[in-house]
This record gives C-alpha cells, structure tokens and sequence, in this order.
C-alpha cells in the first residue's frame, strides 16, 4: 500500500513531463487532453483504494508512511522525501483527485477551441501533481515544495492567456504576493529547525511542549502569514480577484476548491503549535472573521461573475481559518467546511463558466438576465450550489457553516460572541451576494450585448462534457453535509488526527438557537437581494452607489493602498538606487579614475620635449643625489 | 703642484660644458659641450688615479675615451640626418617627444 | 589540462577550430569526471596530490590537490565549458563572413575559443592550487585571457549602434581589469606577508597550504592578532573584488552586460566562483581567528549585496544587466552561507556555488539567444515572445524560476541551507535576507512579463523558436537543476566531509537546537 502513494503524485507529474515536454510530437498535441483526464483518474482510483484499505483498518492504526529518499543530507540537517498519509490527508487526497478529475473532464470540453489545450492540460496535471505532494508530505520543507509547486502553476495557469496584458500582470501578482507568504513558511521552517533541530511534523509536534511560548507564537504566526498568501486572507488577499482571469476551471480547481485552502491544511496540520500559543490561535481566529467579512462585502459589489464568486471564495475561506483557529472544537468543522465548499464552490464556478460559453466570454452580470430557459442543466446546478453555499438546511453548507457558528460562540466569553456575532453576520451578507447572483444571471429581463465583435449571444447549453461534471459536483453539494454530518460520521473520521471536543455554547445560548439565528439571517439576507434585484429591473450600467459600495468595487482599497504604501515607494527605491549605484558607487570609482588621469595630465607638462628640458632634469637629480650622498656622509 | 688644482679645473670644465648643454640651441654645440663634460671627467679620473697611486683611473678615462669616441660617430650621424630632413640643427625643433 | 593548442589553426579553418575546442573542452570533462569519481569522500581531505618544486629559492611549489569542494567546483567549470563554447558557435564569426579587412589582421574565432580555453585551465588550476603563491598567479593570469574576451569580443547589439558599443566595451574590459587588479595587488602583498611570516617562525619560508595548516594547527605558527587580521584583509578584498561583494561590484554589470552571453556566462558562472571559493579555502582555513572577527562587517555586506542587487535588478531595462544584478544578489548570499560558519551554511555556499553556475548559465544563454534574434538588450523591445517562441520563452521561464529558487529546482536546497545556516547563528540577519526571495520572484517575474508575455510586438513577430544546436545547450542544463533539485545527495556527499575539515579550521561548532526532538517513528 505504501507504495501506492508514491504512485499517486507520479501519475500526474508524469503527465504534465509528457504534455510539456512532448509539444512537438503531433500525436500528443492532438491527444493530449485525454492523456491528461485520464493520469488524474487514475490518481483518483489509486486514492480510492487507499482509502478503502484505510477504511479496513482502526482508526488509529490508518496513517501510512512512506519514506522515498534522503533529500538533502547535510551535517546536523536531515530533509527526507518521505510521505505521510494520514485521514487528513486522505481526505484532501480525495477531495483534489475528485474534484480535480472531474474539472479535467469539464476543460476537456471548455478549452476544446484553444490551440493550446496540450499545454494547458500539461498545467494542470502539474497543479494536481504539486498538490498532492504539498498534502502528502511527511515534513515541512517537502510541503514546501508542493506549497510553491502548487504556486507556480496558478501562476501559469492564471497567466495562460498571456497574451492579455491583464492576465500576465494577474498571474505575476499572484506569485508575487504568494511569496510574500512563503517568506512567512520559509522563516517558520528556519525557527523549527533552530529550535526543534528538525521540521518533520511527528517529532515537532512531539515536542511542542518543550520550549517556550514566545517561540511557538513566532512560529505560528509565521505559518499564519504562510496560511494568509496561499488562502487569499486579509492581509494578503489582494491577488485572488485578479487571478479571475484565468480560465474558468483553473477558477474553479484551483482558486476555489483545492489550493486556496492550501492554508487552512496547513494551519490544521500544525494545529499542536497553535495549541500551545494561544496568542497565535487568537490572531488566527481574527485573520478569519475579518476575511470573511472583508470577502463578503467585496462579494457584494462585483459586477464580474467570476469576481463576485471570487469575494465569496476569499468569505467562505474566512470561516475555515476561523474554525482552524478554534482549535479542536474547529479543526473538524474546517476540514468539513473545506469539503462541502470544495464541492458547490467547483460547482459554482463550473456554472458560471458554462455561462461565459454560451454568452461569448462575457463576464458582466448585467449583460446576463433571464438564462435560466436556455441553459436549464446549468441553472439547476448552479441553483443547487447557490442553495448550499447559502447554507439551505438540508443542503451541504448548512451543516459545515452551522457548525463553526456554534464552535465560535463555543469559544467563549467575550471572544466568542464577537467571532459568533461576525459570522452570523457573515451568513447572511452571504445569502445576500449570491442570491443577487442569481438573480441578475438567470432571472429577471434579457440584457444581452453584442460582444466586442458585433456578435449577439446565442446562449445554449454546454457539451455533456461539461454538464457531467456539474451535476456531480451539484450532487455532493446537495448530499455531502448530511452525509458528513449523521452520526458525526466526519468528525470521528478525523478525530485521530486533529482531535476533537465538543464544544460548550455560553450560558443562555442553545444549539436550536444558533441554528435558528443563522436559518433567520440566511432568510433576510436572501429577501434583501430580491428586494434590490428580483422586483426591480437590474439596471444595465452599474448606478454610481455609496461610498461602500465604491470602495468594494475597487476591493476595499486594498490594491489602491498596496500601491501607495508599497509599490510606489519600491519603485522610487530601485529608482533612487539604480541612480546612486550609477552616480555614487561607480562615481566613486571613476572619480578616483578621473583624479589619476588629471595628475597624469598635469605630470605630462613637464615632458615637453626639449633635450635641453630632459638635461636640466637629469643635472637637477644628479646635483640632488650628490648632495645627498654627501649630506648622508656628514651626518 | 697640488693635484686638487686639477680637480677644480675638472669641475669648471664640467660646469661650462652642462651650461653649454642647457643653453644652447646648436646640436653640433651641445655635442661639443657633451663631449667637454666627457673630458672633464676624464681629468678628474686621471688626477684621482695620481693622487691614489694606482692605475684604475687612467683605466676607466681610456675606456672613456673609446666610448666618447663611438659616440661622436653615432651622435654627428644623427646630426646629420637630422638637419638633412629639417635644414636646421636646433636641438628645440625636435621636439616629436612630447606629447 | 592546458591544451591551447587551439590558436595554431590556420584561419581557413575556422569549423575546425570550433570542434577542436568542442573536443578539449569535453575531454577536459572527461578527466574532470573521473576525478569526481575516483574522489573518496570519507578519505583524506586533499586527495591525487601533485607536488613538484617550481621556484625552489622561495619554496614555491607546484602543488595540486582537490578536496571535496573543489572537486564540485573544477565538475562545474569542466560542464559549463562545452556548453559556452556550444552557445558561442557563431559569436566570434567575423562579421557578415564578408568582411575581409578584420579577417586578415587576426583570427577572432581561433582566438575566441583558445581564449575560453585558456580561461577554463586557469581557473581549474586556481581550484586545484594547493599553493598559494601559485593560487595567486592563476588567479591573476586568468584576467589576460578575460581582458581580450570582453574587449574584443562585445556584444554588437546596442542601442546607440556599434561604435557605442565598442567604446563601452573597451570601458569595461578597462574596468574589469583595473578592479580585478587592484585587488590581487594588495592580495600579493598579504601573501609575501603570509610567506615572511613563515620564513620567520618556521625556518624556512613555504607556501604550501598544508604546510601552513598543519604549523597553525599544532602551534608552531602564531600570528599576532594584528598581522593576521591584516593579512586575511588583504585576501578578502581581492576575493571579494572577484566575487563581487558590495560596494565593489560595479565591474560586473559593466562586464556581463558587454560581453557576449557566453563571456558573461564564463565571468559569473566560472570566474566569480574563484573568489568565493578563496573566501572559504584561504580566508577561513588560514585565518581563523581573523575570519571570526570581520564576520559581522562581511555578513552586513553580504545582506547589503543581497538586497541592494535584487533592488537594482528590478530597475534595470537591460536584460543582461538585470540578470548581473541578480548574480550580485546570489553571491550575496553565498558569501552569507559562507561567513555564517555553521555547516548547513558551508554545505549551501558550496552547492549554492554549483547550482548557481547553472541557473545562470541557462538563464544568460537563453537570454543571449534571444538578443541574438532581435539585436536589442532592452527589455522594452519585447513583449509577446511567449506566443512566437514558445520553447525559448518555457526554457527562459526555467531559468528564471531557479533563479528565484523555486523548490523542486537545484537552487532552492542551497538556498534554503544557507538561510538556515545563517539564521542558526544569526536570525536577524536570516529574516532580513529572506526578502530577497520575495524580491527575487520580483524581479524575475517582471522580467518574464515584460519580455515574454503580452500581445506580440511588430518586430517581435518573427523571432524564429530554438534551434536544434541551441536546445542541445539548454536541455542538459535544465535537466541538472531539476535532478539537483530532487535528488543533492551525490553532491552533497562529496561535499559534507570538506566542510567538515573547513568547520574545524575555524573551530567552531553548529548551535544545539533548544529541544532534543523524539524520535520520529519509522517503522
């Protein structure tokens, strides 16, 4: 079985070699795709069995070990390639294989016009390769790789249309405020190494207890930064919006169900180092109820579809690192959150991607209007995503999001009400953004424009290859929450791993209550919307609104701050210093230079080229060497 | 008569001989001069060769003269070539050296 | 070794010329491999020892020997040789095949690769030296042959035309020159110090480092604090002159930037690496003690060189340049791993040195097939290469990534040794040069953009992909960094026991973590 894991990163790898390496070979070019769809099934199928022996064994007996080789061995530094699979793992396993071959399947059909579809098929099996590994790996330094891994190929895949300024600028964004993070891993990795002397996570988390608080807090906010570029969390969230500008199912594998929450595993995997600080864990749980707030006003204001849904994901992803920062009353609900999202989030995107097709790549919401005639498999998929995602009981999000409300309030004291409060809050600025989504794309009047080549959308549903995937992903967000959620199938799934408590609400407050108060808020958040966009006719250029709503359009600012505070400043810096390299550091140099050649020039002088000069000289330094000797004598 | 006397005439000889190279113009003057300051040295060394009773000095002043003697050969050559190309022999008009 | 016999082929003959240095140099290679192989890791520290009396009078001997860090470094040289006389197939072509005139007066292709040639032995012999008087003389002699290879065969492309170019050619061979030799003048003055000091205290005067090494290591060579200090001042500036550390880096960009890219290739991938391998064999083997004490004067400018490089990089609008300031930024940091003292820091120095070599060797070449194609240097005469050239702009987009060390590719093990080396000892110093990865993914990134993506500019249009001989270069270059990357451990093998001897030169110990972890449990 050990081997098997080994397997599942290489099938994938080896795809993305052959579909990269191979574009000259024209049977690859054209068969490419299928090469691809089917690496990562079988990935899926290799996960499936894994899980099913795991299933075989007891629940602390499940986790799997498979050491490859010494990576770098130097004196007193031991990095292994060594996997782990553990449940956590085994669910994300599940998760990124599932879903990833499923938006392989989708691709096959929405890239199908793209002459370039080999490379991007090459892409994205690297993603699922880099994934894999980054979940897989048995110490921090190889999740690194994956971690970057996973970077690099948003960075291609949101920058594949780079013939589109926006898209190169987008995808260099991305990486760029990525390593900002990954500065934050690389430090946690060094701070491990200087004080545990290894950064494998059994020994680290072995050894939490041995040394100081102020250590562990350093670590952990580190890994906190790590968490906020890779999940887009306030304050390293700005390049999520951007990164829309990549092909539609990218928006969807990547930005949506699997990378992004690349932080949330990470903040649970070391969960036992947030334990011991709990200074950390409180930032942790701040970081997240400010994004999910942040995400759902953003959410509110976007026009673009795809942005819209962006803000939700950046929301949604709030909640996740909330419930990580909870500790073990959370551990299992994010986890859970991440899987249910995973599943109407793909759908989500998936939807609206099958939207762009069939209106000529537009992305404009209020150049949509009244599809749901025309693309019915869309809009029943989309529709049960939009449900789940608004947390309909019954559907899936409702049991994710339910649960981490009342692990917030769980947490107690004044804490607890605030973070309860912001995501009670949260759900219903939720059930407000996406059912105007809804509302503006398949309800209400046709607002159709010609596209920029003078052609009227003709929308229609999209190739079965693409609805297959859709209804599958509708089917688990319908089914997974209530799956996961009967006899708290998930959380004991996970127990052995992360750990688990049940959480003890505040005096005065009692499971039917929270459940109630969120069902309330999901309720007025969703008639708010149709106030605003079902009963009124959706105005086809967006009115001028509040300041709010100005500022959200623009991402809070976000951008406009990074642009004065930082990129502004770096750019008078490298400006100010190629100058001064120029002028003081080389002037320096060549000042000196300067200085020998005008000594030099004034020296010449002398050489005029009179014999009668040159004999004079040559009397002068005998009559001076004569007198010097004599001088020597007499003293 | 003391031998010093003959040192003194040695050094006024050499002196008015460097002048002579100083400040003339005449290459053929300044090779005289040259050769002036030659056989003053040559009378010093032959005045210490007597005072010191050995015969290194009178050595030295024929070597002297042998070499004095190649050099008016080579030095009125150039002389000559010099003022065929110029029509002068002005020791300041060749002054190609500098730069 | 020196097999420069390249120069005596008559000018008619200039394809011969090319495969004769072809073959010298992959023979050179051949003979460099079966060092590495027949090397002994866990033998003695200087190994196939070669020992011959050269200048008898001053006990100057002629005295070869590797240990384990050299044996990587003369690996890389012999490696990267082929492929810059590969790339440099058609540099020194004299122009338009036409021009008669240039023909006549000498015969740049026969001289062009004779001089890499020559470059290549030097800097083996530098690697190999034992001797120090020795050492210093190829250490001087290869800036000869460097000297007429970026006067006399510049790159043409530049954007106030030729006679521009050849002007700002002559000005930076001028001051690589002058550089370079200032500093190994007063690096000759500190090693006539070094040989007085023995001729002094141990009788008669040597050169020979093993000699040297063993009289400190059992007393019988006391140095007083300030003579040594005095004396590793001397070597240092000239090493860091070649290294080039800041503030003395001036030379480099001047340099890389108008010579051809395989030149430029020679003087950052090869060249360069003599200075801070010198650093880590003389500076710290034979003064220890002074080591330690202008270690914090060297790492802050070390971390100066890292960000103030990475800085400059991203203001560049020359692709050459750009990538010269990059370079700047990387021995930044291997000066870093190299002065932390730690082993992981040495260990990453030394992998750092090699893989290095490669990403730049890739990028540069790369980026010199790219100039070659459209006669400009400025980033802004490109955009949209990505969709004409696919497979140049995939191998550019390699080379950039492990220029940003991205995990996975050789660069990122050596830099992450040297990060943790550094910030063992000194964690403030590790943190702040941190941010030269993200200022790396800047400057790399933005140099991607603006070349390779975007629509796709007029003159652009055109650019024919890589060639057959091109991509010949480039493949097993890029398929050292990913198997580097993934599997260091025959490097590192090599590596770990040198650095060991290193570490005990400089008596000095790795700091314990605070914790003794448990156990991991592998079954």
């Amino acid at each position: 079985m050990e081997s098997l894991i080994g397997l599942l990163v290489a099938a994938p790898l080896l795809g993305a070699a052959v579909l990269l390496c191979g574009g000259r070979i024209p049977q690859i070019d054209r068969t490419g795709h299928w090469l691809g769809t089917v690496l990562a099934f079988t990935s899926f199928v290799l996960g499936l069995v894994l899980f099913a022996d795991m299933l075989g064994k007891d629940g602390e007996e499940r986790a799997l070990q498979s050491h490859l080789f010494t990576w770098v061995p130097v004196e007193g530094f031991q990095a292994d390639a060594a996997f782990q699979l553990d449940q956590l793992s085994m669910t994300f396993v599940l998760l990124i294989t599932g879903v990833g071959s499923l938006i392989h399947l989708y691709s096959v059909g929405y890239m199908e016009h793209d002459e370039r579809r080999r490379r991007f098929f090459g892409y994205l099996n690297l993603f699922l390769a880099a994934m894999l590994l980054l979940v897989l790996a048995d110490n921090f330094l190889l999740l690194y790789v994956g971690w970057e891994g996973v970077g690099l190929a948003s960075y291609l895949l949101i920058g594949f249309w780079q013939h589109k300024p926006s898209a190169a600028t987008a995808a260099k964004k991305a990486f760029i405020v990525n390593r900002v993070g990954d500065v934050g891993l690389s430090i946690a990795i060094m701070l491990m190494f200087v004080t545990f002397g290894t950064f494998a996570f059994e020994p680290v988390m072995n050894s939490v207890g041995e040394t100081s608080e102020g250590k562990l807090t350093a670590i952990g906010l580190m890994l906190l930064l790590a968490a906020c570029g890779k999940s887009a969390q306030v304050p390293l969230q700005s390049w999520l919006g951007d990164a829309m500008e990549g092909p539609t199912p990218v928006s969807a594998l990547i930005h949506a169900a699997t990378m992004v929450t690349a932080g949330v595993y990470l903040i649970v995997r070391s969960g036992a180092i947030f334990e011991a600080a709990p200074d950390a864990q409180l930032v942790v749980t701040i970081v997240g109820a400010v994004t999910l707030l942040f995400g759902a006003i953003v959410g509110c204001a976007k026009d673009d579809i795809k942005k819209a849904l962006a803000g939700s994901t950046m929301s949604q992803i709030g909640y996740m690192v909330l419930a990580a920062g909870l500790g073990p009353i959370g551990y299992a609900f994010a986890i859970m959150h991440l899987v249910t999202h995973g599943f109407f989030k793909a759908g989500l995107f998936l939807g609206a991607g099958s939207v762009m097709h069939g209106m000529n790549d537009e992305v404009d919401m209020r150049k949509y209007g009244g599809l749901r005639k025309y693309m019915p498999v869309t809009f029943v998929t989309f529709g049960l995503g939009y449900l789940a995602i608004i947390g309909f009981p019954g559907l899936s999000g409702f049991f994710s999001k339910d649960a981490i409300i009342e692990a917030a309030f769980a947490k107690g004291g004044t804490q607890g009400w605030i973070l309860g409060g912001a995501a009670l809050l949260g759900a219903a600025i939720t059930a407000y953004y996406m059912t105007r989504v809804m509302l503006m794309t398949f309800f209400g009047e046709k607002r159709w424009e010609p596209d920029a080549n003078g052609e009227m959308p003709h929308p229609h549903e999209s190739p079965r290859s693409m609805t297959i995937p859709m209804i599958l992903l509708a089917v688990g967000s319908v089914g997974a929450g209530a799956f996961f959620d009967v006899g708290e199938r998930f959380v004991h799934w996970l127990e052995p791993v992360t750990g688990f408590e049940h959480g003890h609400l505040p005096e005065g407050l009692s499971v039917a209550m929270v459940t109630g108060a969120t069902v309330t808020c999901m309720v007025l958040g969703v008639a708010a919307a149709w106030l605003q966009y079902g009963r009124r006719p959706v105005p086809a250029a967006a009115p001028r609104g509040s300041l709010l709503t100005r500022a959200a359009r623009r991402d809070l600012l976000q951008d406009d701050f990074n642009h004065v505070a930082l990129v502004k400043p770096g750019e008078y810096l490298t400006r100010g210093l190629v100058y001064l390299d120029h002028k003081l550091v080389d002037g320096i140099v060549n000042g000196t230079a300067a200085a020998f050649g005008g000594l030099s020039g004034r020296m010449r002088r002398i050489q005029n080229g009179y014999a009668r000069s040159y004999a004079v000289s040559m009397f002068g330094g005998a009559v001076v060497l004569i007198a010097a000797t004599l001088l020597m004598r007499a003293v | 008569m003391n031998p010093v006397n003959y040192l003194y005439l040695s050094a006024l000889l050499f002196t008015i001989g460097a002048a002579g190279v100083v400040i003339r113009r005449n290459a053929i003057v300044v090779f005289m001069c040259v050769e002036l300051m030659l056989n003053a040295g040559n009378l010093a060394l032959v005045t210490f060769s007597r005072m010191h009773g050995n015969l290194d000095g009178q050595i030295v002043a024929f070597f002297t003269m042998v070499v004095a003697a190649a050099e008016v050969v080579v030095g009125l050559a150039i002389i000559v070539s010099v003022y065929r190309s110029r029509h002068s022999a002005s020791v300041d008009d060749a002054a190609l050296m500098k730069l | 070794m020196g097999a420069i016999a390249t120069a005596a082929v008559p000018a008619a003959r200039r394809e011969l010329a090319k495969w004769l240095a072809l073959g010298v140099s992959l023979a050179t290679f051949v003979l460099a491999a079966v060092i590495a192989v027949r090397f002994d890791p866990d033998g003695d520290r200087f190994q196939l020892t070669e020992s011959r009396a050269w200048i008898a009078d001053f006990g100057v001997r002629y005295e070869l020997g590797v240990d384990g860090i050299a044996v990587v470094l003369v690996a890389l040289t012999a490696l990267l040789v082929p492929f810059v006389i590969l790339a440099g197939w058609r540099d020194a072509d004299p122009a338009g095949g036409s021009a008669a005139s240039t023909q006549s007066r000498w015969r740049p292709t026969q001289g062009f690769f004779a001089l890499i040639l020559a470059v290549e032995a030097m800097v083996i012999i530098s690697f190999l030296a034992t001797d120090v008087f020795l050492f210093y003389i190829f250490f001087e002699a290869m800036l000869i042959p460097m000297y007429f290879l970026i006067g006399g065969f510049g790159d043409k492309a530049h954007e106030h035309g030729e006679e521009e170019a050849a002007r700002q050619r002559s000005y930076a061979a001028v001051k690589f020159l002058l550089y370079n030799l200032a500093g190994g003048l007063i690096m000759l003055a500190a090693v006539i110090g070094l040989y007085a000091a023995t001729s002094d205290q141990l009788g008669a005067g040597t050169f020979s480092l093993q000699e040297i090494l063993q009289a400190r290591g059992n007393g019988e060579l006391e140095l007083s604090t300030n003579t040594e200090r005095l004396l590793f001042l001397g070597f240092f500036f000239a090493f860091a002159v070649k290294a080039p550390l800041w503030p003395l880096h001036t030379w480099l960009p001047n340099a890389m930037g108008e010579s051809t890219p395989p030149v430029a290739v020679l003087i950052t991938a090869v060249v360069d690496k003599v200075g801070t391998f010198a650093m880590l064999r003389f500076c710290l083997g034979l003064f220890p003690e002074a080591s330690d004490w202008a270690t914090p004067l060297v790492l802050v400018l070390a971390l100066v060189s890292i960000l103030y490089g990475a800085l400059l990089a991203i203001g560049q609008r020359d692709i050459k340049r750009l990538i010269a300031y990059a370079s700047i930024s990387h021995f930044g940091f291997i000066i870093l791993g190299i002065f932390a003292m730690t082993s992981q820091g040495h260990s990453g120095a030394t992998l750092y040195m090699v893989n290095h070599g490669i990403s730049t060797a890739l990028l540069m070449l790369v980026a010199g097939f790219l100039i070659s194609r459209r006669g400009s240097r400025l980033i802004a005469d490109y955009g949209g290469v990505q969709k004409v050239a696919p497979v140049l702009a995939g191998t550019f987009l390699v080379g950039g990534l492990a220029t940003l060390s991205l995990p996975g590719l050789a660069p990122f093990v050596s830099e992450f040794l040297v990060l943790v080396g550094t910030f063992s000892r000194y964690p403030v110093i590790g943190i702040i040069a941190t941010v030269g990865i993200v200022l790396a993914a800047i400057y790399v990134l933005v140099l991607y953009q603006r070349t390779m993506t975007g629509p796709v500019t007029e003159k652009v249009a055109k650019l024919p992909d890589l060639r057959v001989r091109e991509v010949l270069v480039v493949a097993p270059l890029i398929a050292l960094l990913v198997g580097l990357g993934v599997y260091p451990k025959p490097l590192t093998e090599i590596v770990n026991p040198a650095v060991e001897h290193t570490m005990s030169d400089v008596q000095k110990t790795d700091p314990e973590p605070d914790v003794t972890p448990v156990e991991a449990a592998h079954e």
